[in-house]
């Protein structure tokens, strides 16, 4: 018994076999994902079909494109009748659909300059990772970014600059003891700092400044919806955190005031509002005065997007567990101290990618001022290429194809900033 | 224990209007009602002495006065002799068109699209989501304008199909597909009850109705039958009797008959025409929200969490009763209220009609009557009045809507 030479039982482990072939490798890949059933099968050949319609009709156009002629009948005799785009309008007005079509072009580094500054300046926002002391260039961004777009004397700026840090200075020095205080002997400050400057300020500044000044009816193209843009949306953001807390206030008269406001502007197309910029906001300014259209769509799409960002941020709020409340009165904290040590560095941080969505609605949005005849990207494809000389008229895929690509890739560039955020601020496990 | 004492009884001082909580927010509820209150004042007082510089002064009275320019497009009597208030309702009656039509586009573009989004074909699915990441990416008025441009300079002229060369042909001899818009088989009544058009139509949608509760009826008494006895009559060829009867019934009683469009001379007559700016406008608005109605429906069905399904397939439910009593009155709760504020964002986008001059309450009351009369005022308050009348009745209902399918627990 103890010699058995033959056993029954295999002592070694067979090696595995190779799965079959229909169920490894690029086979079972194609059977999962594109052929499981019949009906899939059809949907994909159908989708197939799709994407070889899109493709035969597009690459072809694209690839066969001209890039070097004046005009389009001269890219028409280049093609010479075979299908090519003529994406020559391109390189012949790019700088038109940038900037539009009155900005000097020997002044195009200047936008240039403050769009790659903006960038730096965004950063410490968007990644909290960088070094916090960036926020101070940050905070003399737009300072800096007036100047550098509009021209003229570097002392508006300055002053302007001067008026916020002498608010800021009142405000350290008091808010301590008061909130009230500091906040409206900040504010006072800054009105006694600019007030002085502009008498301070001669006339005949702009004449020889180091910048020439541009006006802001001589900006447009791309240019303009991203200054609107980014104005607008960090305009908006306090406005919205004002609204959305003037919507929870206690005190019936301001909730009032907040809820109309809100419900107002959310329920009326900006179109609308722009209108109101363009033809009815000229008589409710003072009698003689005449205030710059840029400046008056401004006011209206802040106020436009500031309901909206107010609606997020009230989520927010909403949000956030009665105990927080509860915890930061028991603690003695005072309204405004509450609100700012405690319940809006959570609501805000909650709220951040339904602000990014706002802000890259308003961002497309800002397109529409093309309606009340600004010359923004879509105005200038609209008025005077398509619809001036006869260069360019009929090149229509071209423009609309670019003006499609530079939108696609900031938007879809904020969405997927706003993805990567929601990710990394989830706090809950799962 | 905490004993609350009373605050310190004392005389009153002026400085406890801020200090004291009992007396702060009246004072600051004050001094905004005065603030605003002044805002308001010099606000009408620039704007009462700039009209004055100006000669005019605030009225509607100019609503009556003949507008003296023409709508193609319109869905009501309309010649440029009537009134601005008459061309205004033809706008509102074009924007409630477009929205409508865009609606129901949108929502057929974005069911499909977030469905096969979620299909497990890889293909299909990455197809879709490219669908939505470039339309949702790109502004709206840029697609507006791309289909309105592609509309007019693609597509043939009416001159294409005359003669006996003529290089583009009416589809199926009834539609015709030119840059101008396209031409549809128009209905008309042979036999009509009324002298106008407006209330025939008003009667076939009374009968329609009428067979909706017809039908509704014929569900509740099946569900009796079937409470009572266990077995469910069969109904659907009542059903379908009483949607279809009564209809073509009247139909035929009135004597329906098919206005078929015809090339006369340089143009089409007859039928009924679709503007290109319309089908520019509804197309780009459907499209565009049909997008974002994607990511709602597919949010909506992954936010049914997997054990519903499998333990409606544990009780032997057939996969389309799954879908139909499970997974989708779930997930109807999840996309309803993100749809009501895409479908409110159709009427408020439809406003950009006025870019492809589409007539619509945008284009007559806050374009064309707005310069024609310099009543910048006034037209800009009436246009918003309605966007916003719109918006409040459009939630309105939807916020009854929602609340009838909201999960009702103890």
């Amino acid at each position: 018994m103890a010699n058995t030479e033959v056993s029954f039982v295999r002592t070694e482990t067979l090696p595995p076999m190779a799965p079959p072939i229909g169920e490894q490798g690029i086979v079972k890949w194609l059977r999962e994902n594109l052929f499981a059933t019949p009906a899939n099968g059809a949907l994909t050949l159908v989708a197939l079909y799709v994407i070889y319609v899109i493709l035969s009709g597009s690459m072809p156009w694209i690839f066969n494109g001209v890039w070097n002629t004046s005009s389009l009948t001269e890219c028409r005799e280049v093609l010479d009748g075979t299908r090519g785009a003529c994406f020559s309008v391109l390189t012949e007005r790019w700088h038109q659909l940038i900037y539009g079509f009155k900005y000097p072009p020997d002044a195009y580094w200047r936008p240039n300059l403050t769009f790659v500054l903006m960038l730096v300046a965004i950063a410490p926002v968007l990644f909290f990772d960088l070094p916090r002391k960036m926020l101070i260039f940050t905070a003399i961004f737009p300072f800096l970014a007036y100047w550098l777009i509009w021209g003229g004397t570097i002392m508006t700026p300055i002053i302007a600059l001067l008026g916020v840090v002498a608010g800021g200075f009142v405000y350290t020095r008091f808010v301590a003891s008061n909130f009230a205080i500091g906040f409206f002997g900040a504010i006072l400050a800054a009105l006694v700092v600019w007030i002085i400057g502009g008498f301070m300020t001669p006339d005949t500044a702009n004449e020889n400044a180091m910048l020439q000044a541009v006006p802001s009816r001589d900006m447009g193209g791309y240019m303009l919806n991203l200054m609107l843009g980014v104005v607008c949306v960090s305009l908006s953001i306090p406005l919205g955190i004002a609204l959305a807390l003037g919507r929870q206030s206690d005190m019936p008269l301001i909730k009032w005031i907040c809820v109309v406001f809100i419900e107002f502007v959310r329920g009326v197309p900006l179109i609308t509002l722009l209108f109101v910029a363009s033809v009815m906001l000229a008589y409710m300014f003072p009698p003689g005065t005449t205030t710059d259209l840029f400046l008056r769509v401004v006011i209206m799409i802040t106020m436009f997007s500031a309901a909206y960002i107010a609606e997020v941020i009230r989520g927010g709020l909403a949000a956030l567990p009665k105990g927080q409340y509860e915890a930061a009165d028991s603690l003695g904290l005072d309204y405004p101290q509450a609100m700012r040590l405690i319940i809006l560095p959570q609501a805000l941080k909650i709220s951040i990618p339904g602000i990014v969505n706002v802000a890259v609605g308003l961002f497309k949005d800002t397109t529409l001022v093309s309606v009340i005849s600004m010359f923004d990207i879509l105005g200038m494809i609209r008025g005077p290429i398509l619809g001036g000389a006869a260069e360019w008229n009929g090149v229509y895929w071209e423009l609309f194809l670019f003006a499609c690509i530079i939108f696609f890739v900031v938007c879809y560039g904020i969405s997927q900033y706003s993805q990567w955020l929601e990710r990394r601020l989830a706090t809950d496990h799962r | 224990m905490a004993i609350l004492s009373d605050p310190p009884e004392g005389p009153f001082r002026l400085s406890m209007l801020l200090s004291d909580t009992r007396y702060r927010s009246l004072t600051l509820q004050a001094i905004t009602a005065l603030v605003l209150a002044l805002c308001l004042a010099y606000l009408y007082r620039n704007i009462s002495t700039n009209l004055q510089a100006q000669g005019l002064s605030l009225g509607f009275s100019f609503l009556q006065d003949p507008s003296g320019y023409d709508i193609n497009q319109r869905l009501v009597e309309y010649t440029s002799q009537s009134t601005h208030a008459r061309a205004a309702l033809v706008g509102i009656l074009n924007t409630l068109l477009v929205a409508v039509l865009a609606c129901i586009t949108a929502t057929i573009f974005g069911v499909i699209a977030g469905v096969l989004r979620l299909s497990n074909n890889w293909l299909v699915s990455k197809l879709m989501a490219f669908y939505v990441e470039i339309f949702r990416n790109i502004p709206v008025l840029i697609w507006i304008i791309i289909i309105f441009t592609i509309m007019t300079n693609v597509m043939p002229t009416p001159r294409a199909f005359r003669g006996d060369a003529a290089t583009s042909s009416m589809l199926f001899d009834l539609f015709a597909f030119t840059n101008r818009g396209v031409y549809i088989p128009g209905p008309g009544f042979s036999n009509p009850f009324f002298a106008s058009v407006g209330m025939n139509w008003l009667l076939v949608i009374a009968v329609l109705v009428g067979s909706f509760f017809g039908a509704r009826a014929i569900g509740t008494w099946a569900t009796k039958i079937q409470e009572a006895t266990g077995d469910r009559p069969t109904t659907w060829y009542m059903i379908l009797g009483v949607w279809l009867l009564p209809v073509a019934i009247l139909l035929t009683v009135m004597g329906l008959t098919w206005d078929i469009p015809a090339l006369k001379g340089f143009n089409f007559t007859g039928g009924i025409k679709i503007g290109g700016p319309l089908i520019a406008l509804w197309f780009a608005l459907s499209i565009y929200t049909g997008a974002f109605i994607a990511e709602n429906v597919r949010a909506g069905i992954q936010a049914v969490s997997k054990g519903q399904t499998e333990a409606a397939g544990a009780l032997g439910l057939r996969p389309g009763r799954i879908m139909n009593l499970v997974v989708l009155p779930q997930a109807l709760r999840v996309i309803i209220p993100p749809l009501i504020s895409q479908y409110l964002n159709i009427t408020k986008n439809s406003s950009l009609a006025i870019a492809v001059g589409y007539a619509d309450i945008t284009a007559t009351l806050g374009g064309i009557t707005l310069n024609q009369t310099g009543r910048a005022i006034e037209c800009v308050l009436l246009l918003m009045l309605f966007y916003l009348t719109a918006s409040l009745l459009i939630s309105a209902f939807m916020n009854v809507y929602n609340a009838s399918i909201k999960l009702k627990e103890r």
